[in-house]
Order: C-alpha cells, then sequence, then structure tokens
C-alpha cells in the first residue's frame, strides 16, 4: 500500500477510472455515436444513391446543398469517433505489447482525424463555392 | 456474428479512405471528379462499393443488436440465434434494395 501524501483518499483518486483510465466515456460514446450513425448512415446511402450516374454539375449542386452539407458532415464526424473507439478496441483486444500497442492506439487516432479532416475540407471547400 | 461485426468494422474503418478520396476528388474539380466515378464504376470499383455497402448494412443492423444486449436483453440462446439470422437476411436485404435502386436509376 502506498503512502498517501495527498489531499485526495486513495478511493477519491481512482473512482471513475477502469484499466483504460477513462471509466465507461469510451463506452457511451461508442454507443451514442452509434445511435448517431444508423441515421446518419441511411441519410448518407440515400445521397450517395442519389448522386449516382449524376455529372459533374448535378453532383457539385447536391452535396454543397446546405442541408446535404451539414448531414455529410455530422455523419462524418460520428462515424469518425465512432470507428477510432471500435478500432481501439480491437488493437487493445489483440495487440498485447504495450509499446506496440501504444503505437497502434496513437496511430489509429491519427488515422481517424486524418481521414475526417480530409472529408470535412471537401465538404466545405464544395459548400463555399468550390 | 460478433467476429463478423469486428471484419465489417475494419472494413468500413479502411473504406473511409476511399470515401475521404472522392469527396477531395469531388472538390478538386471535373477531371479529378471524373477519374473518381470511372474508378468507382469500373468492375473493381463496383465489388468494393457492393461489399462496402453490404459492410454498412451488415455492422448497422448487427449494431441494432447491441442496443437490445445493452438494455439487458436478448441474451437467451434462441433469442441470440434469431437476432444473428435477422441480422443477416435484413443486411442482405437491405444491400439488394440499395443496388436495385441504383442499377434503376442510373
Amino acid at each position: 500500500m502506498q503512502s498517501n501524501s495527498s489531499m485526495r483518499t486513495p478511493l477519491g483518486r481512482v473512482r471513475g477510472l477502469g484499466s483504460a483510465k477513462s471509466g465507461t466515456g469510451h463506452f457511451w460514446l461508442q454507443r451514442v455515436t452509434a445511435v448517431a450513425n444508423v441515421v446518419l448512415t441511411v441519410i448518407f446511402v440515400f445521397i450517395v444513391v442519389a448522386l449516382v450516374g449524376k455529372p459533374y454539375p448535378a453532383a457539385i449542386a447536391l452535396l454543397s446543398h446546405p442541408l446535404v452539407a451539414i448531414l455529410m458532415l455530422l455523419f462524418i464526424l460520428s462515424a469518425c469517433i465512432h470507428m477510432r473507439l471500435g478500432m481501439q478496441v480491437i488493437i487493445e483486444d489483440y495487440v498485447h505489447e504495450e509499446g506496440m500497442k501504444i503505437l497502434a492506439v496513437m496511430a489509429n487516432t491519427f488515422f481517424a482525424i486524418a481521414v475526417g479532416a480530409a472529408s470535412v475540407y471537401a465538404v466545405l471547400k464544395l459548400s463555399f463555392g468550390g | 456474428m460478433s467476429v463478423a461485426h469486428r471484419v465489417t468494422g475494419t472494413g468500413l474503418y479502411l473504406g473511409t479512405v476511399l470515401i475521404a478520396a472522392w469527396l477531395v476528388a469531388a472538390a478538386s474539380g471535373p477531371a479529378a471528379f471524373d477519374t473518381a466515378q470511372w474508378i468507382a464504376g469500373s468492375i473493381l470499383g463496383r465489388l468494393v462499393l457492393f461489399l462496402y455497402s453490404f459492410s454498412l448494412m451488415h455492422h448497422m443492423v448487427g449494431g441494432l443488436r447491441h442496443f437490445v444486449w445493452d438494455m439487458g436483453k436478448g441474451y437467451e440462446p434462441q433469442t441470440r440465434m434469431a437476432m444473428a439470422k435477422f441480422t443477416l437476411v435484413i443486411s442482405v436485404a437491405l444491400t439488394i434494395l440499395i443496388w436495385v435502386v441504383v442499377l434503376a436509376t442510373r
């Protein structure tokens, strides 16, 4: 038992911290984005299907419509958060060596943010007039 | 089915690179967009899109099972089997529906 020089009690210091050091935050955000994704995925599929066979000007007109663009942005945001959390669970389940695990989880975060940033950039560029 | 959820999830994860590339192509101008559309319309492109659409539907419907489990229900063996079958049947049906609409409207 470590001596406690802090004002905080041992229980107070660990309360809410699971082995992942973030309690149920990960689990909950995974569920919240999952619920959002059900709605946004259906909308995304409708948008993509509507774009099939459209020539460039018509496709751009649809993608840059404010409602379509906002829904696309929400889909990108929710999907990227969800997939980052999901892949992190997979990494933590299969990569056991600590150094590799930390690198993989970090690379996972970089990947999700890079994909999200590129997609958001593209949608905003289209929306604000190419 | 749990493994299927991870496999489809990983497929969708990697596929976001293609969605991002397609959006960036659209934002880059007609030439880049036409190239992206040509790739998407090729045989390999359509195969990838088909697998992506099925993975998306399977992961979405499979995720609904997790909502049921999160509410503390559906742990009985028969219910689990029924939900697994439901996931497969509905995700196949939704994928076929998407592609029927795509092929009918193009």
